[in-house]
């Protein structure tokens, strides 16, 4: 795992809210969904952290921060020592070079009109110092070329690309402007199980040629494990556990994260009638009113009085070996995914 | 109670004894497109009986949905056809029924759960308005009965303070319960069998888990026969009793659950099954078929994973594998399954 010198990536105490509004003509704001509320982390070079949480836990909205295009409510982003918020004009291009996206629907996220030369070049109409106009077209075959695509394919347009193929081009484009992290929100959700793993392969190898940091967000706990360094459970706007991927997955602490890997099937029907499975009860609460105390504590089955008046700090407890937020943070071994 | 005003059970119980409740034989759909004919549908066969889950498995664009969609009789005839096949419910081949009586059968004896709850609901009435709605129709039940019975289903599928919620419109509702919502409908009649399509593949898995039981349990309760058709290998290992695999149109797998993850019997099954990321593998690449799935519209000749097989050999460019049969319950459509299940490398 790399730790090595300077973090490319540190976030502090990051927070998002949506106003809530009521009236029709004049908007009154009647409250916030709390999308975001108090997340930090650091991603070094040549790392990956992975996210995961239920839908709606903010990991999208987390990700649209990173890349700046959601202002944060408080909280600051530094990407490679730079303040993403105080950064201005050539200074905030340079930053905003430094961190890319690969976006989840590889079908609706590529401009259908724009041909495939197009689409990875794009950067670079922004960014024209890193190819200038002369050089494009070579630059764009050489990043069709690193990702496994056809180079002579650039004048194509997207419908004439498999799922695959297409979740390629994303990633072509998101390499163009030689960035240090690319945030990856769920990359391979939308794509067949034969191709997934050709894209999680293709994902690593740019890694180890480029050190690239990844956060890599997804739903499948499985696919995770497998590609990060570090991984964090999210739950309601707030990280609620954080550690290396054998101490999230073998020695996990928070009640929610056990909850979460105990619902992963696991892919191996021998045993099957005796998986210890934790049950959610109902739904996550609305993070426009998040419980008191611990957000977890309504469905929590070991919450106690404690829990409703005091919030629990992400903070390494005693017997355990990395942070989690809860208060009675112990480890318990779940059947976990494979 | 109420005297149905209809006959639900119209089909004479099974009269063959040992025949399963539904079975797919050689069915093939095409679709008539702009582009030619696209045979989605090529010789799919598989069976089921009371209680039992059938888990298919499979590509996307394999043909899974279309095999369902033939047997609820949903398809838009056009652009879809049917040219050979049969779908046999307790012994009757639907497919040689007439609309009517196919209209009397969906829904009551044979149900299905769609993949996308939130479009499958119509967003303009309450949710309770429209699971009465079935008892309406289906039942002719006054409108005070076929509301209590909502309550009650709506309860069976642990929706919080159902009564109060009969009213709510979909959007009040989250994806998880929405998707709730919809099994309530469809098991709102209690029929013999229910195709799930997909039914958790929007949700996350604490969401996921959630449905996955209650299926199980409503399974438990009324010894209903299922179809689950989804392409997680985790799923399928935990409720599934058999699998069919299905790629480029027909199935290429056939077996019981325990099986097929032990000792894979095609190479495609046996390439979904080492793509799943294992721990022991952290750091390395991940199995991966090569190359793309088929296009329907110009499937390979021979065998249609053969551009993609690393067991290819001459003939399977030129013949298509049958069907084999390797055990009573077990078939594989692959020239080679002996060295497949053999675990000899390909
Ligand atoms: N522009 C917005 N205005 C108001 N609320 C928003 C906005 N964007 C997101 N939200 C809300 O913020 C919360 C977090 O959403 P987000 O998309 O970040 O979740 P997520 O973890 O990515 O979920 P999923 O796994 O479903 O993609 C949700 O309750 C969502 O409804
Ligand atoms: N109305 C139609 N016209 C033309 N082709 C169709 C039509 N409906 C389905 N098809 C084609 O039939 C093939 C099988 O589709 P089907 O929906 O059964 O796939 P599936 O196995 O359910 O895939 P997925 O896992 O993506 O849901 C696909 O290639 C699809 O494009
Ligand atoms: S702090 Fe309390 S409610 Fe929250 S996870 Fe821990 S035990 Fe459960
Ligand atoms: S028939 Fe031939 S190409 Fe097809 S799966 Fe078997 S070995 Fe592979
Ligand atoms: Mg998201
Ligand atoms: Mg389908």
């Amino acid at each position: 795992m790399a730790s090595k010198g300077e973090p490319v990536l540190e976030v502090r105490d990051l927070v998002k809210h949506f106003p809530l509004t009521q009236g029709i003509v004049v908007k009154r704001q009647v409250g916030a969904i709390k999308a975001v509320d108090g997340v930090s982390f650091d991603l070094h070079r040549g790392e990956t952290l992975g996210i995961v949480g239920e839908s709606g836990c903010g990991k999208s909205t987390l990700a649209k921060l990173l890349m700046a295009l959601e202002t944060p409510t408080s909280g600051t982003v530094r990407v490679a020592g730079k303040d993403l918020a105080n950064a201005k004009g050539a200074d905030l291009k340079r930053i905003r070079r430094n961190i890319q996206m690969v976006m989840q629907d590889p079908y609706t996220s590529l401009n259908p009109r724009m041909t495939v030369g197009d689409i990875v070049g794009e950067p670079f109409e922004i960014h024209s110092e890193v190819a200038p106009k002369g050089d494009r077209r070579k630059k764009v075959q050489e990043l069709l070329d690193v990702v496994g695509l056809n180079p002579d394919h650039i004048n194509r347009y997207p419908h004439q690309f498999s799922g695959g193929q297409r979740q390629r081009i994303g990633i072509a484009r998101g390499l163009a402007l030689q960035p240090e992290v690319i945030v990856c929100d769920e990359p391979v959700s939308a794509l067949d199980v034969s191709i997934q793993a050709q894209v999680i392969n293709l994902l690593e190898r740019l890694q180890n040629e480029f050190d690239l940091a990844y956060i890599f967000i997804a739903h499948d706990l499985s696919v995770v494990r497998h590609i990060s360094d570090r991984v964090a459970v999210m739950y309601l706007g707030k990280i609620v556990e954080i550690g290396r991927d054998t101490e999230i997955y073998d020695r996990p602490t928070h009640p929610y994260t056990q909850a979460l890997l105990s619902a992963v099937p696991v892919p191996d029907p021998e045993g099957r009638e005796n998986r210890e499975r934790i049950i959610l009860q109902g739904d996550p609460p609305s993070p426009a009113n998040p419980p008191s105390g611990c957000r977890f504590r309504t469905r929590c089955w070991k919450a106690q009085e404690i829990c409703a008046e005091e919030e629990p700090l992400l903070q390494i407890r005693p017997g355990a070996d990395h942070p989690s937020a809860c208060h009675f943070a112990e480890v318990h071994d779940v059947v976990h995914a494979s | 109670m109420q005297n149905p005003s209809v006959d639900t059970h119209l089909l004479p119980a099974d009269t063959l004894g040992t025949a399963p409740l539904l079975a797919v034989d050689n069915l093939h759909v095409e679709f008539a497109t702009r582009q030619g004919v696209a045979r989605a549908v090529n010789g799919v066969s598989y069976a089921l009986n009371a209680g039992e889950t059938l888990a298919v498995l499979g590509e996307s664009g394999s043909g899974k949905s279309v095999t369902a969609q033939a047997i609820m009789g949903i398809l838009d005839m056009p652009p879809a056809r049917i040219p050979k096949g049969e779908i046999r419910f307790r012994g009757t081949d639907l497919l040689k029924l007439s609309e009517n009586a196919r209209t009397q059968i969906r829904g009551q004896q044979i149900a299905m759960v769609f993949q996308d709850a939130l479009s499958a609901l119509n967003p303009v009435f309450t949710v309770g308005w429209q699971i009465a709605e079935m008892f309406r129709v289906h039942r002719g039940m006054g409108k005070k009965a076929a509301y209590a019975k909502a309550i009650e289903l709506m309860d069976r599928v642990r929706i919080p303070a159902a009564r109060q919620r009969v009213h709510d419109y979909p959007h009040q509702f989250s994806g998880g319960m929405r998707q709730r919502i919809m099994i309530a409908m469809s098991i709102a009649l209690d029929p013999d069998v229910l195709i799930a399509d997909e039914p958790t593949t929007a949700l996350d898995v604490t969401v996921q888990a959630q449905i996955m039981e209650l299926l199980a349990e409503l399974q438990r309760e009324s010894n209903m026969a299922m179809i689950l058709i989804t392409h997680d290998l985790g799923v399928v290992a935990d409720v599934a009793d058999k699998i069919a695999v299905m790629y480029g149109g027909r199935i290429v797998e056939n077996a019981p659950v325990h099986d097929v993850y032990k000792t894979p019997a095609h190479p495609y099954t046996k390439g979904l099954l080492e793509s799943i990321p294992r721990v022991d593998q952290k750091g390395q690449d991940l199995y991966a078929i090569k190359g793309l799935p088929p296009n329907l519209l110009d499937m390979p000749t021979g065998c249609a994973f053969n551009p993609r097989c690393p067991y290819r050999q001459d003939n399977c460019v030129t013949d298509v594998p049958p069907l084999h049969e390797i055990s009573g319950t077990r078939s594989s459509a692959c020239h080679y399954w002996r060295e497949v299940l053999d675990g000899v490398e390909g």
